[in-house]
């Protein structure tokens, strides 16, 4: 049944013209709508000689708004690629009943759920937060950019990086066919041994660089960097949910690269940490994932919760309720998403009291959870709510969120467990949580901060009609699968049996549909707000009467940030600083030093996706060149000591008082 | 936990298009403690009903009914604060709307110590009713706990022998060797009614979950190591069970159908298992465990005695040591350096002969010698290749074998 090794040519390693998928019709369609879309994406940019500016501008900058962008542009991208994703699955399980087999192999439906899994987490929602966080900290904290400026744009091309070798599997050979979290035995060169799990190893290894060392930065960015009179029991809460998310990301995700690691020596070099024989253990990669991956529940909805905080307060123009404790249940809920992997495997037969440990402490976790949704129910409470947009994403949430904590608990209780691990019920849940609670903050987040970015606010209709879609959808999508679930239906199943259950998946299936119509409207969303930013265009800086410090800035910030480091005296600085007739400072700016872009980081990140790519085709004269020309090349980057620009105060002054016309409402000619 | 002996369990049959009619009944005399929390409670649940076949919500086995009352209490508790914050949510939004200018306006009203021991100390008390249910609860439904009642109103007497089914996780299909019995099926499995079931689960290659939800919540199905589960079917019925976790290309074929019955049919079915069908010994198990999708259901007439301590100490090939053998051996100091020389090449066609890029070729752990093979010639077959054993024995003088043996005779190994 097995065949020896196949043969490992010099020069290509495994690679041959049979790895190119030409007799998948789905896969060659794909590649053909990707390869003209592409193409005409780099005709536009050729036509309109945008290169020079991307370049200059964009790819090689340091500025933390900039970078921010990038990742919010490059999950915004791959949410498309994870949806379409979902929607094949949606399509599969809607139509494979009563004999039939569907439109997917499994060799084809195996690798779309894992792809989905490993897309929607790290390359879409990982970078949405962290796009989010690398944009808003520094303002939100009075700081000019990130402690590290240059490690942040390395980072972003590193989790770029994980993103293209992910993709590249879809057209050059074929992507892990394990789920999402790639248990071994099954993840075993024994039962996988195709590039699919090779593929998944270094995409995430080279992506999980990027993040770690994106995590290491911005802790060092809120510690440090705060400005005067900032203590930690000032910083706003989205600052205090980043700082944690953050150090949860310093804290894990080397886990998960050490786990990686053993996983990539089991296959690469015959050892045999997660073998069921010669002394390995399976169990323990289960374990020392999800000592990972709980906690990477949390470093993508705290983030989230951060902004709902941000935008409870903002539009019911109200300070938010309950501050502290608000802050202690995000250190709480830190602290003890350590203590509760266990609970995404009862059923491995660990014994009743250490479950019922792993069980009790999930509950706990509800406890801080239950205490913020309180919280902003009550900066609700005699506010002034308006529904914008950010508003409107916060009130589903915490409407949606509410269903998916109670099924979370239930799924905790071990006995209860037993009969839903595994099963649609615990699909429906972790979307219910992850859909509502981190895409919701996503994109009220990006509503909400959208016009501190560019200067216009985004399309009140387009928001609206996106919004409706999408919460309608979602509960059209996933209140089948709960049900699903109650009628013992496991998840990653290609065909059924039974045709009562059909009907529920196309009802799911209807959610989806519905879904991409939000996706879409989005989309149309952010063309209309492009064409027509005159009419959205906000020149105050403060459009939402904001209440932190990221608001008394221009829109779009300066690349400076903030002329002088303001001074903060309150919690909501800000609104303290309006209160108190805060008067913009109009002249004697001094020179501002800011680091210069670079190309260093996108060179890097192209070695190491040279070296993934180059370990996975077992090419070893490649990935050899490619790692000595990574270090080497990381070493000359040293040598560069021309890092640091200066803006002049003339210059500031300019753009300080291009400003002051603006707000004075005398646009410039 | 609750009394379901005060009502007479209704029998009904979990067929195909069949309602479940007891669920209501059930809950009401769950309910019935909590009787302020009725209406709550009857709400959510009324939708479900119309969906036919909500076999966790209404399973025949006393294990998964428990497990189903617990989610009902757990529900129930937990509406009690979610129910209020989203009414309150819903209202808050209502009132305090900017256009509603009646509604009191306290911009920097934010902290009220009073509203702050409730935020924190309602769900405080709920978790604390939640995680005693829990405590109570995990531990008298571990799976691994041999069962103490049939049903709420029967508990297990000593005329209650378990029935013992050995289940093996195989790609893709289930093995069940029934040991008392002799006999074993594959995708097929059938139990008489209120007699306990003794699950004791292992796998051949990867991980699967042994998961029948009409009698029991599920337990992962383990290569090389044995999971257990304690279960009891109350009504007579075909059930459906599966693998809940994802194993590879055949997963969606890997399910099986479940017979719940009554002593004489399952005494029938037994006899027809017994006298058809073939012999399922190492060489068959063997052909067996290869890859295949969507086996078709049938029954062996005879099991080899042994066979499932075989598959979980992955020695069904006689040549190759059991695991139970290495760990004794381990337990005593090892083998030493013999013990590294005590290996053979995987053949190339085999399960678990691929070989890692850059990794040495895959050996197994040789068998030294066993009842059934004294001399230990399992250990050197005739393969293709030459043996390791024999090479290394050219340079590495006495024969390992021999100077095991003489270490090993009194651990229980049989002496030649």
């Amino acid at each position: 049944m097995q065949a020896e090794s196949p043969a490992v040519h010099f020069l290509l390693g495994r690679f041959t013209l049979e790895s190119l998928p030409i007799h998948e019709p789905i896969l060659v369609v794909t590649f053909l709508v990707v390869a003209l879309l592409g193409l005409a994406l780099v005709g536009a940019i050729t036509w309109y000689r945008l290169w020079g500016y991307l370049w200059r501008e964009w790819f090689t900058s340091v500025d933390h708004k900039r970078i921010g962008v990038m990742y919010l542009v490059l999950g915004i991208v791959m949410l498309l690629r994870g949806f379409s994703d979902a929607i094949m699955m949606r399509l599969q399980q809607a139509i494979a009943f009563g004999g039939s087999e569907g439109y997917l192999p499994s060799h084809h439906y195996d690798q779309v759920f894992t792809a989905h899994g490993v897309i929607m987490i790290f390359f879409v929602a990982m970078p949405l937060i962290t796009g989010l966080m690398n944009f808003v900290v520094p303002l939100q904290i009075g700081a000019r950019d990130v402690a590290f400026p240059f490690l942040n744009n390395f980072s972003f091309w590193m989790t770029t990086a994980g993103a293209v070798i992910v993709m590249m599997s879809l057209f050059v050979g074929e992507f892990a066919k394990t789920g999402w979290l790639a248990y071994p035995p099954l993840s075993g060169i024994q039962y996988s041994p195709d590039v699919g799990v090779d593929y998944y190893i270094w995409a995430l290894q080279v992506a999980g660089i990027g993040t770690t060392l994106s995590g290491i930065n911005l802790v060092a960015t809120i510690l440090k960097m705060r400005a005067p009179g900032m203590t930690m029991m000032r910083m706003p809460v989205f600052t205090w949910t980043a700082l944690c998310s953050n150090i949860l990301i310093v804290a894990t995700f080397p886990v998960l690269t050490a786990t990686l690691a053993l996983l990539a020596l089991d296959r690469y070099l015959g050892m045999n940490f997660f073998t069921s024989g010669l002394g390995g253990n399976p169990m323990m990669y289960v374990n020392l994932i999800w000592i990972w991956g709980h906690p990477e529940v949390y470093i993508l909805v705290l983030p989230a919760f951060g902004v709902y905080s941000e935008v409870a307060a903002t539009f019911s123009g109200k300070r938010l309720f309950g501050y502290t404790s608000m802050v202690y249940a995000t250190v709480v809920i830190t602290i003890l998403s350590y203590l509760v992997w266990l609970h995404h495997f009862f059923t491995m037969g660990s014994g009743a009291s250490v479950n019922s440990f792993f069980g009790i402490a999930t509950m706990i976790i509800s406890i801080p959870t239950g205490a913020k949704i309180f919280n902003w129910l009550f900066t609700m409470y005699r506010g002034r709510i308006r529904f914008e947009e950010p508003m409107m994403w916060t009130i589903a949430f915490m409407l949606t969120f509410a269903i998916g904590g109670m099924t979370g608990v239930m799924l905790a209780i071990p006995p209860a467990d037993f009969v839903l691990h595994n099963s649609l019920f615990l699909v429906a849940h972790f979307h219910n949580v992850i859909i509502g609670g981190v895409v919701f903050g996503m994109f009220a987040g990006i509503s909400y901060w959208f016009p501190k970015a560019f200067g216009f606010r985004l399309d009140p209709f387009w928001g609206k009609v996106s919004f409706w879609f999408w919460v309608v959808g979602f509960y059209v999508a996933f209140m089948p699968l709960y049900l699903l679930g109650l009628m013992g239906v496991t998840r990653r199943l290609r065909v059924f049996d039974d045709p009562s259950l059909q009907i529920w998946f196309v009802i799911a299936g209807c959610g989806a549909f519905l879904i991409l119509l939000g996706i879409l409207a989005f989309l149309v969303q952010i063309y209309v707000s492009i064409r027509d930013r005159e009419r959205l265009a906000d020149v105050t800086g403060d459009p939402w009467n904001g209440r932190t410090l990221e608001w008394s800035t221009s829109s779009p910030p300066p690349a400076y940030n903030f002329a002088f480091t303001p001074v903060v005296h309150d919690n909501d600085a800000w609104w303290d600083m309006k209160r108190h007739g805060y008067s913009r400072p109009l002249a004697g700016f001094n020179p501002i030093v800011v680091p210069r872009n670079t190309g260093a980081g996108v060179i890097l990140a192209a070695l190491c996706t040279i070296l993934a790519v180059a370990l996975i085709w077992y090419v070893w004269w490649l990935a050899a060149l490619s790692f000595v020309a990574a270090i080497a090349f990381a070493i000359f980057h040293t040598f560069d000591y021309n890092r640091l620009g200066t803006v002049a105060a003339e210059e500031i002054t300019g753009t300080e008082s291009e400003r002051t016309r603006l707000l004075a409402g005398t646009a410039a000619p | 936990m609750n009394d379901y002996g005060s009502e007479k369990r209704e029998q009904v049959t979990v067929g195909k298009g069949n309602c479940i009619g007891r669920m209501p009944a059930d809950r009401g005399a769950h309910l019935s403690s909590f009787p302020g929390l009725r209406i709550l409670c009857v709400l959510p649940f009324a939708g479900l009903l119309g969906a036919c076949k909500a076999v966790v919500l209404a399973p025949a086995g006393d294990i998964a009914i428990q497990q189903r009352d617990i989610l009902f209490q757990s529900v129930l508790l937990m509406l009690i604060v979610i129910v209020p914050v989203m009414a309150l949510t819903v209202l808050f939004a209502w009132r305090y709307r900017s256009s509603n200018k009646e509604a009191t306006y306290e911009p920097d009203w934010g902290h009220s110590v009073h509203l702050e021991l409730i935020i924190w100390s309602a769900p405080l008390l709920i978790i604390i009713c939640l995680g005693a249910i829990t405590w109570a609860s995990t531990h008298l439904l571990d799976p691994y706990r041999p069962l103490d009642r049939l049903d709420a109103g029967t508990p297990v007497a000593d005329e209650h022998e378990p029935l013992v089914v050995n289940v093996v996780a195989l790609d893709w299909k289930w093995l069940f060797i029934y040991p008392e019995l002799g006999i074993g099926a594959v995708n097929e499995l059938a139990a008489p009614v209120d007699r306990p079931i003794d699950f004791r689960i292992s796998a051949s290659s990867v991980m699967n979950s042994f998961y029948i939800p009409a009698l029991a919540g599920q337990i992962y199905a383990m290569p090389g190591m044995r999971t257990q589960l304690h279960a009891v079917i109350n009504e007579p019925g075909e059930y459906k069970g599966f693998s809940a976790n994802y194993s590879g290309a055949g997963f969606s074929g890997m399910h099986f159908d479940f017979h719940g019955l009554s002593n004489a049919d399952f005494e029938a079915w037994v006899a027809a298992a017994k006298s058809k069908g073939a012999t399922l010994d190492g060489a068959a198990y063997l052909e067996l465990e290869r890859p295949s999708q969507n086996e078709p259901a049938r029954t062996f007439a005879s099991v080899e005695p042994g066979l499932f301590e075989a598959i979980v100490n992955m020695c069904v090939d006689p040549a190759k040591m059991c695991m139970n053998d290495m760990m004794a051996i381990d337990a005593r100091g090892g083998m030493g350096l013999a013990g590294a020389r005590n290996t053979l090449p995987v053949a190339a066609d085999a399960k678990g002969g691929r070989k890692a890029v850059f990794g040495p070729r895959p050996t197994y752990v040789a068998s030294i010698c066993s009842t059934a093979d004294p001399a230990g010639l399992a250990t050197l077959p005739e393969r293709s290749a030459p043996s390791a054993l024999m090479l290394r024995d050219d340079i590495a003088g006495p024969s390992p074998s021999l100077s095991l043996l003489d270490r090993f005779a009194p651990t229980g190994a049989s002496q030649s």
